[in-house]
This record gives C-alpha cells, structure tokens and sequence, in this order.
C-alpha cells in the first residue's frame, strides 16, 4: 500500500509534449482515474507511474520514496494492459504465478497463493487451461490474478475493459471495484469512458492535450466543472459562448454570444456558479447547464430565464425525452424524463426554463469543443 | 539511472551484431571492390575499363546473357505462377488442397540436386525424350534440354514458386468485400478483376518480378550443369577464380553486386511506395465453387497432370537413387533396382564422410546463425538506437549478393591474415564453409525472427518487468519461448540449405572437408548418377522434414522466409 506523488511531472517525446506541469497527489488505498480523450497523456503518465516511460522533469513518488528512475521490476506495481499481455505459452495458472516465481516463492507457498488469487477471480476450475482457450472476460481476470498475486504496492489499470462487449464490461467494472476494496489497494485507473470513470472511482483527474484540469471527486467533476473542457467531455452539457453584461454581489446577467444580445441569463454569483473571478465586460466565456437542468413548459410560465421558442427534434429514450428546442439562434437541448403526458411535436412554440442555481459561467480552455 | 540502464543494454546487444556484420559482410564486400581496383600494383579503374572494352568481349556478353536469361525467367515463371496462384485461390474443385500443396515442392528440390534431375529427365539422354522416341519410333531424340532452354527450364520450374507464393499471399488479403462493393455497383466480372484484383495484385507481382530476376542473375547451378559454352556472369566469376585471374573475378564480382543490389533497392523502394493495407481484419477465404461439371473434371485432370510434371523430378532423383551403380551403362532404362546406394552411403565411411561433413558443417553454421539471428532481431525490432537503418541494410546485404560474389569475398578477405580471422588464414581451412553458410543464411534467420518479433505486442516483455523480472530472465522465460517455433523455423531452413549449399561450396571447399554437392559434382564427373542421387534423396528428404515438422508443430509455413 502506497500513496503516490506526482511533483511538477513532464514527459517529452522528441519536441512533443506528452505530458506538462503535472501534480497529481493520489492517496493510499484510493481508486483514483486518469479519464480524457485518447492521446491527452493519461497513459503516458501512468507508464510514468509504472516505470515504463521516465519523466523529462519531475519526480515520482510512492509514500515518501523517490521512484522515478526505478526500473520497472524494481517498483512493485500490478499493471493490467489494454490488450492484457497474457503469456501466450503459458496455462493459466502459470501466468498468475510468473510474479511469485520471479520473486522466487518456495513452491508451497507460490501453490496456495496463485490458488487463492485464481478463486478471488473465480478462476480456480481454469488453472490449468492455455489463456488462448478463455473467453476475454476471463483473459481479463487471468490479467487481474497475475498484477494481484504479487501483493503489489499499487495496481495500475490501463483501459482493462475497453476490449469487452457492453454486458461483460458491467460485470468486471464490478468484479474490479470488488477486487480493489477487498485488498484496499492504490489503484489507478485508465480509461476514455465517463461512465465508468464516475460510477467506480474515489476521485478523477481530468486529462486533455497532456494537461490535468481538474481533480476532483464523481459529482465534483459533474456538478462543479471548472472549464469547458470538463463540462463538455463529462456528460452532456449546453455550452453557450457569453459575456458579462451586469453584475452585482448576488447576481450575474451574462449574455449570449450568438443571440446578438436578445437573450441574457441571471447566474446566482457564487463560486459554484461562477468560476474565477469576473468583471463586467469579460467575454472569453461559456455558460454550461446540463440537459437534465432545463425544463421545457407548453404554457408561458414567467419568472427568470425563461425564453420562448420552437421544437426542432425530439427524440425518444423510453425513460427519458431529449427535446431540442431553438430560442432565436441559440439551439437547447433539454433531457426530461418521461411522465406520460405526451411527447412534444417538431414545431410546437414552447418555453424553455433554465433555472439559475443550474447556470454555470466558465472560462474557456478548449477551442474545439463548443 | 533507468534510461541509461536501457541504453546499456541496447549497446551490450548491440556489439556482437556490429561486429559479426562489419567483419563478415562489410570488410569481405569492401575487400573485393579495393582488389578490383588493384591493377599493376597501383589503384586505378583499369579492370573495369576492360571488362566494357575488353577485344573479345566475353564479360560484357556474360552480363548481357546473364540480364536475358533473366528477363526471360521473370516472364516464364510470371506465366506459371500467377494463373496458379489464381485457380487455387479463387476455385474450389476436387484435389485443391493436394495441388496447392505439390505447387510448392520444387522449394523442396536443392538446386544442385534439381538441375541434376532436369538432365535425367530431359537431357540427351534423358528419360522423357527416349520414352518419347520408342514410343513413337522415332530414328532420334525429339528434344532435349541444354545452354539457355536448359537455364530457362530450370528457372522457371524452381523460380515460379516465389510468383506463386507471393501473389496467393495478396490474394488471400484482399477482402471478399472490396469485389463485392464493386459488383454491387455494377462492375461486370471482367471489369472487377481488372479494377480491382489486379491492381491489388501488382505489388505481389512486381515484387516477384523483381525477386525472381536477381535471383536467377545469381543462378549458378543451372548454368554450371547446363550452360556448355554459353556464358552467364555468375559462372565467370568462378572461371576467373580457377584461372586465377583474381582481379577480373574481383571486377565481375562487384559488376554482378552492383545490379543485384541496385534491384534490391528497388524493391524496397516499390515496396514502401506501393503497400496497400487492407482496413479490414480477419478475412477468411473466398473460393468459388466450379459448378460446371466439365468443367470441374477438366481442372482436376489439368490439376493432376502438372502436379505430376511438378513431381516428376522428385521421382527421377528417387529412382536414380535405387539404380546401382554400373547396372545402368548403355540401356536406355535402367533394369536393376535396389538400395545398395544407400547401403554404400551408409557403410561405405569414403561415401559417408561428406554426408557427415556437410551436416557438421551445417550445424556448426546454424547454431551461429540462430544465436546471432536471435540477438540481432530482437534489437532491431524491439530496440531504438541511432543507426537502425545502417544495420537492417547490413543484414540484409548477404540476401542481395549472389552466394559466388559472397563465395569471392571471403577469399578476397580471408586469404590472408586478418583481426577478424584471429590472425589465422582461413581460405583452405575447416572453418572457411561454416562461415560461409553463417553468412549466406543470415538474412533468411533475422527475417524469419523479425516476423515472429513483430506480432509480439511490446506489452508482454513490460507485463514480466512490472511484474518484477530483469530482462535477461524476461527474455529467457517469456520472449524465448515465445518467438521459439517461428525462429526455429527459419533455422531449420538455414540448416537445409546449408547441407545443400553449392556455390560457394564450390569455391571454398578442401578436398578433407568437401560437403555433399561437391561430392554430387564429383560424382557426376564419374557418371555414378546412382550415389548422386543418393545424396540428392537425403537432402529431399532432409527438407521435407523440415518442411514438415515446422508446418505440424510449430504452426509456421517456413517456405514463407523464402521470399
């Protein structure tokens, strides 16, 4: 068991920067996950921690030891790969037991360990099978026996469910979660998939183009997104361009962007709500409110942010209706669930709420995703 | 510090392929070029200035014949290979799979040992002609084999297999679907396979084309049997040498590099030009069924017939072999049969010894080539250094020279004493063939090993190091046994050839130490065709084992690292 530290890290690749300005403090016993798009060094970083890739700057920590310069085989981590790396000549039971056998475990004891391991994962009937003969779930398992059975400091997961089909993929998401509790191990968790970054992990990093821009727990990252970047890769969001038009200690008029100015919006102005500090006259920013925030009236009901308009699409989830609706130039999606009463028709005017305590303004990191 | 730790190590790997390669392919190549330029004991390009000038004119017209039969051999064997490739892979009909397989077996012919076959069969007096002439009462042989239809025969029955090989190999990677797309937008037949088969074809068959010439610009055997008066470059090489006119064999030598690597570059250069991947995976055969019954029928007799010609060959050797010598003098056929040619070779120790020989010399020669093969692989694929490049063109070098050109250099560098020799001459002694065979077959190991290399996804080596195993135990426990069946493959095919090798046996060879094909040679002189091709037999045999054994267990179609 081990924490890890993660001091000023940058990794290089010729004159591509992989990695910058990375700190990063993942606690002991904690399951920690480096989510982002592909390519945004999250794995880069993770085969810092493993021992594969070295820093260019920085150091790496494991409690207060320095590791960065330490061979991979010297660092005591469990690493499951994308694709496993199973030992293709060897049966089952032999893969889990190379760890132990490298280490030199006298032979009772190697037996009883790699037997132990194999029926944590429920594996104990295929120990003598080739891992060519398994099904990818239990290639899966054999990969998670064999970084397990070593009692490593730290268990590193590199995207492991990205080659499994939709079901097996829930099924070891919580294999994996059960596993990780059961040995109250470090874990690092790689992955491009938000829904499994937020329903197993203690907290997340967010990566993109090499950079971290937030760390933070499942509902921190989805409630309280500090950039644009974050609100629009985790969940959906309504990402609209706005100004600072007005401002007081209590609320914030901000303006669309697109709208020319017709449609403006009250922000409660608090730091959940607003990010950073602001003046009036700042642009450069977005608006972000959840789908599931916005509710779409047949009747003008008045009150704050609430803007006339028309149905463009309507799509239909059986639990939920996803309506798009169009306010002059702006287009916003709402997510509501469904209560029986009838879906909306492309055309129909109707009236969209968006309700303040739900408006976020952030600043903007991210060209390309609005 | 761990960077430094890995450099370490790639450098360690590193020296011994450096070495082995500066010293047995790059001192021996530029040995020969500073000999060719030696000319009264001074530097100058005089010998070159003669063999484009020279009165009579016979080198020039040894290149060009050599160029001839060559183009000649790309089309006869173009001819061959391609159609085959095509009804095998695209038709199903009764014995396929026995056809597909018999179009391979003149890989399982040594050369030497084939162009044997060839004489018996359709030489002077040949069995075909004579069979013919009785048959049909005629005063004379009908035909007969020799000089350049000889060559060309020849050629195109043992070079064929590369166009074969090659084009079944693209057509097994195009995707049914690509045909499909373009039926399904409304391609006639004709227009999909000239639209679309073809084209995905061509770098198959211009790589062929291309592997085939230089092949058959290095041929030495065929011409060495067959030519009689006609001159091919590869051939003079070796009369230069016995008549000890060392600098023109030194001038050919470097004249016959020059266009065998020219086309290798080439090659190389069509190829990154030209590779069309497929984007999809996993694609399984397409094959369609012949309905028309006739039709059916009329392919498997056509089918039967070549696997027979195919054979035919093999079958001679096979039957020479039971032929005691002097039971068949002035007969037509032989009467007596029986395996007192292989008693002798067994019993008699004169007649074994170049049999022990050869494999002495063949083992010693591919236990280097599996251990340098390993090493040198596995840095070139799996390691980063500066300088890559430097050392795939090195190990690729021995491919491209015509074995009489490597035969020449190591004359050129060995005949004296030398640091890489230890001080030692080694022209004339035991360890000259070995090293000879070492070379020759280096390019054929690393391939086969690179290929297997490849496939291993990097992440198993750093699967064992995060597991807490050094690299020397990684490499032994997980990457040996791992890339075992495919390298061992490609060994086994060095080590066949190497029993079978010829002309730089020719070359280099002392009379204690001759290897089988000199003694095949020598036999021949004597017209003991029977011991011929009693040696010819256990080399057949020899590679079909081995053919075999890597098909059946290692799951590895070693014919495959020839070409």
């Amino acid at each position: 068991m081990a924490s890890i530290k993660i001091e000023n890290v940058q990794k290089a690749f010729g004159k591509t920067i992989a990695v910058d300005q990375l700190n990063l403090e993942i606690k002991d016993g904690e399951f920690f996950t480096f989510l982002g798009p592909s390519g945004c060094g999250k794995t880069t970083t993770l085969r810092m921690i493993a021992g594969f890739y070295y820093p260019t700057k920085g150091v790496v920590r494991f409690g207060d030891k320095d590791m960065t310069r330490v061979p991979p085989e010297k660092r005591n981590t469990g690493m499951v790969f994308q694709n496993y790396a199973l030992f293709p000549h060897m049966t089952v039971f032999e893969n889990a037991a190379f760890g132990l056998r490298v280490r030199k475990v006298p032979g009772a004891e190697l037996k009883k360990r790699v037997q132990d391991v194999l029926q944590k994962v429920r594996l104990d009937q295929y120990s003598d099978r080739q891992v060519s003969q398994l099904s990818g779930g239990q290639q899966q398992r054999v990969a998670l026996a064999r970084a397990l059975v070593i009692e490593p400091e730290i268990l590193l997961l590199d995207e492991p469910l990205s080659n499994l089909d939709a079901k097996l993929r829930d099924e070891m998401r919580s294999e994996i979660l059960r596993l990780q509790r059961e040995y109250k191990i470090t874990t690092i968790y790689v992955t491009h998939d938000q829904a499994e970054a937020l329903s197993m992990s203690d907290r997340i990093a967010v990566f993109n183009y090499g950079v971290c821009h937030q760390v933070g727990t499942p509902s921190d990252i989805y409630n309280a997104p500090v950039n644009d970047f974050v609100a629009g890769f985790i969940g959906e969001s309504n990402l609209l361009p706005a100004r600072v038009e007005d401002m007081n200690q209590e609320k914030l008029s901000v303006g669309l962007v697109d709208s020319s100015n017709e449609m403006r919006l009250v922000v409660h102005n608090n730091p959940l709500n607003v990010k950073g500090d602001l003046t009036i006259g700042d642009s450069g920013l977005v608006t972000s409110i959840r789908p599931e925030a916005i509710t779409v009236h047949r009747n003008d009901t008045g009150g704050e942010n609430v803007f006339k308009g028309s149905v463009e699409r309507v799509e239909f989830f059986g639990s939920t209706i996803n309506v798009s609706a169009r306010i002059n130039q702006v287009l916003l999606q709402a997510n509501m669930l469904n209560n029986g009463a009838g879906g909306f028709k492309v055309g129909e005017d109707v009236w969209v709420e968006l309700p303040a305590a739900h408006i976020r303004v952030l600043p903007v990191v991210s060209g390309d995703s609005l | 510090m761990m960077k430094n730790r890995e450099h370490r190590l790639t450098f360690f790997l590193l020296i011994p392929v450096v070495l082995v390669l500066v010293a047995y392919v790059l001192y021996p190549s530029l040995r020969t070029f500073f000999e060719s330029l030696q000319s009264d004991g001074g530097l100058t390009l005089s010998n070159y200035q003669d063999f484009f000038s020279q009165e009579s004119k016979t080198n020039l017209e040894a290149l060009w014949n050599s160029v001839y039969i060559s183009v000649l051999s790309v089309v006869a064997s173009g001819l061959i290979g391609i159609p085959l490739a095509l009804i095998f892979n695209r038709y199903q009909f009764p014995g396929r799979g026995l056809f597909a397989t018999a179009a391979i077996m003149p890989i399982v012919l040594p050369s030497l040992v084939g162009v044997m076959a060839f004489m018996f069969l359709y030489g002077e007096s040949g069995l075909i002609p004579n069979l013919v002439k009785d048959l049909f009462g005629l005063k004379e042989v009908p035909f007969q084999i020799g000089g350049v239809s000889g060559i060309l025969i020849v050629h195109a029955y043992t070079m064929y297999v590369y166009f074969y090989m090659m084009v079944s190999a693209a057509i097994g990677k195009i995707d049914p679907s690509l045909e499909e797309a373009a039926s399904n937008l409304g391609a006639s037949k004709f227009k999909v396979f000239w639209k679309v088969t073809f084209p995905l074809m061509t770098p198959a068959i211009v790589g062929a084309s291309l592997l085939v010439f230089m092949i058959s610009m290095a041929s030495f055997s065929a011409p060495f049997l067959l030519a009689g008066g006609y001159r091919v470059l590869s051939l003079q090489i070796y009369f230069s040498k016995i008549n000890g006119d060392m600098e023109i064999a030194a001038t050919q030598s470097v004249i016959l590099s020059v266009v065998s690597i020219g086309f290798l570059l080439l090659m190389r250069w069509y190829q990154n030009r030209k590779d069309y991947r497929m984007a999809s995976k996993g694609i399984g055969a397409h094959r369609s069924e012949v309905k028309n019954p006739v039709m059916k029928w009329v392919m498997a007799a056509v089918g039967v017939i070549g696997v027979i010609i195919l054979l035919l060959p093999h079958f001679t050797i096979l039957l020479l072999s039971l032929v005691p010598d002097g039971t068949w003098t002035f007969q037509t056929y032989p009467s007596t049969f029986n395996f007192e040619n292989f008693r002798l070779l067994f019993e008699d120790p004169n007649i074994f010894k170049p049999l022990k020989n050869s494999l002495v010399l063949a083992v010693i020669a591919t236990a280097g080539n599996l251990v340098f093969g390993v090493i040198a692989s596995y840095v070139l694929v799996k390691r980063k250094f500066v300088g890559k490049s430097f050392i795939d063109i090195l190990v690729m070098i021995p491919w491209a020279l015509p074995a009489t050109v490597i035969g020449m250099n190591l004359v050129f560098a060995f005949n004296e004493k030398s640091i890489f020799s230890f001080g030692q001459i080694l022209v004339g002694t035991f360890w000259i063939l070995p090293l000879a065979y070492f070379i020759r077959h280096i390019p054929l190991v690393v391939r086969s090993t690179n290929a297997v290399l490849e496939q291993l996804d990097d992440s198993i080596e750093e699967a064992s190091r995060s597991l807490g195993a050094k690299w020397f135990y990684t490499f032994r426990k997980v990457i040996l046994p791992i890339i075992m069946p495919g390298v061992l493959s490609g060994t086994l095919l060095a080590f066949v050839e190497s029993v079978g090798e010829f002309p730089t046996s020719v070359l280099l060879y002392t009379i204690s130490n001759r290897p089988i094909s000199i003694e095949i040679m020598n036999q021949l002189r004597m017209f003991n065709m029977g011991q011929a091709a009693a040696y010819g037999m256990i080399q057949i045999t020899l590679i079909a084992l081995v053919l075999l054994i890597s098909n059946k267990f290692f799951g590895v179609k070693a014919e495959r690292s020839l070409t």
